[in-house]
């Protein structure tokens, strides 16, 4: 597997199978997101007592269930560059943490228009909307220590730390929901064999979170790319594609 | 090759402890300045929602923890600020005795000047706030509790900016967040002991989370600092 991956340690190697990779996710996800909206939005049957409204669902849960993934995939990337010393990782690293704090607010502002509705109040303290706003603090931080350090290798090394420390508040995110049963409602569609949740509502849902994916993917990808091209500014590869660019 | 003398692990740490006792007692506003930033915000609050007794009673567990919150994080910054300027942070760095030893001795000694002395007022600042009496053990025991995992946790924010000129705000943006479980077991354990209710299974998780700091922390801390250093 590492002469496999030996290769993607230097930064063109890695830069051009993220251009190659990049109009994949990009398409499939663009696709499942008109096929997700339009499916969840108009074909999907209504709820019986939250009417249509409960139709946000297939945005918030996609954006909830992943802006955690999306601290996980960060962790991991983190983890790698400190283990194994791929500098490459930090960049992905530094190149998730905005994205993810945009699904977390996501998550809590279609979270309050839909709670304002069903619940009869925008915002509860319970513990799972706590923990998701602790999860924001979470990443403003992350992203803040990024941008107080001008050595961007520093930073990553500085961040990365934090991250790894956040982690620590996933697994109490995770089980908030058994520790405090409060006003939230349990998970619905994790137990995949019996979803409490009728098939029709279900699979757009599940469309939607592929989609979500990819389309995160895709993000991570172009930011990944920006990231590389500014750590390695002063390489020749980076110059010569500038210059490249800069004739067309 | 053999160090010409070589320290025992408990030798280092009591060596570095003394030495920042002796530091903090040549400072002492650095001691005393958190406490009375402390004994302030608890005075401001009876002053912004008014002096009713049962309100008082209500807010009092919430009110004392935050405040000691807030004040953790204003003692903080000097845990390692003066040892990075004068350049004893790096020989420490340098030195072949084991560094997460040293920090948790430079952390302890943080705990005794500032996490104690606010156990020791605290109870003052309960009737003050006219606790319900029945939850004075409790008050007690979540702060003993508590307020180490404060240092544990705050120690790593602190490793990770002070290399950095304004790192006071940036302090609190990364820390806060990791304070908030300890703040929600301490109060609902206080809580709980003023309905005269078991409270032990939220002291059993504050001691958890006091254990987890406590192992983990030092390496965090560790690290932060060969980061911040370089």
């Amino acid at each position: 597997m590492w002469k496999w991956l030996h290769p993607y340690a230097k930064p063109e190697r890695s830069y051009q199978l993220a251009s190659t990779l990049l109009p994949w996710f990009a398409i499939s996800s663009i696709v499942l997101l008109v096929i997700g909206a339009v499916w969840g939005l108009a074909f999907a049957p209504a709820e019986l007592y939250q009417k249509e409204y409960y139709r946000i669902i297939y945005i918030h849960v996609p954006s909830a269930t992943l802006s955690m993934s999306v601290y996980m995939a960060m962790a991991t990337a983190v983890l790698i560059s400190m283990v194994w010393q791929l500098k490459l990782a930090d960049a992905a690293a530094a190149a998730m943490a905005p994205i993810g704090a945009t699904l977390t607010a996501t998550a809590l502002i279609t979270g309050a228009i839909w709670g304002a509705p069903s619940w009869g109040t925008s915002w509860v303290w319970d513990a799972r909307l706590t923990s998701y706003l602790i999860l924001l603090f979470l990443y403003l931080g992350v992203i803040a220590l990024h941008n107080a350090f001008e050595d961007k290798a520093l930073a990553s090394r500085a961040a990365g730390i934090l991250t790894l420390v956040g982690v620590v508040n996933i697994p109490i995110i995770k089980y908030s929901v058994e520790w405090w049963n409060t006003l939230h409602q349990t998970a619905t569609i994790s137990k995949l064999s019996a979803p409490s949740m009728s098939s029709e509502m279900l699979w757009p849902l599940l469309t939607n979170i592929l989609a979500f994916a990819l389309m995160i993917g895709a993000l991570t990808l172009i930011r990944f790319k920006n990231e590389v091209l500014a750590r390695n500014a002063m390489r020749p590869w980076v110059r010569e594609l500038a210059a490249k660019v800069g004739d067309k | 090759m053999s160090a010409p003398q070589s320290l025992s692990y408990r030798q280092l740490f009591w060596q570095v402890m003394h030495r920042d006792l002796k530091v903090a007692v040549h400072n002492k506003g650095d001691i005393l300045n958190p406490l009375i930033f402390l004994v302030i915000v608890i005075t401001l609050f009876p002053l912004g929602v008014g002096p009713e007794t049962n309100l008082l009673t209500r807010i009092a567990p919430g009110i004392i923890w935050v405040a000691a919150l807030l004040s953790a994080l204003l003692s903080l910054e000097r845990l390692f600020k003066n040892d990075y300027s004068d350049g004893s942070l790096e020989q420490m760095l340098l030195s072949p005795q084991p560094l997460f030893i040293m920090v948790l001795a430079k952390i302890s000694a943080h705990w005794l000047l500032t996490g104690l002395p606010i156990i020791l007022i605290a109870p003052l600042l309960a009737l003050m706030l006219h606790m319900e009496p029945l939850a004075y053990p409790a008050l007690m025991i979540t702060l003993a509790l508590g307020t180490p995992v404060l240092s544990l946790i705050g120690a790593i924010g602190v490793a990770l900016t002070v290399g950095l000129k304004k790192g006071g705000v940036l302090l609190s943006l990364l820390i806060l967040p990791l304070y908030i479980p300890v703040l929600i077991f301490a109060t609902a354990a206080i809580e709980a002991a003023a309905l005269n209710m078991p409270y032990s299974g939220h002291i059993a998780i504050i001691s958890a989370l006091l254990v987890l700091a406590l192992t983990l922390s030092p390496f965090a801390v560790s690290a932060a600092l060969r980061v911040s250093t370089n």
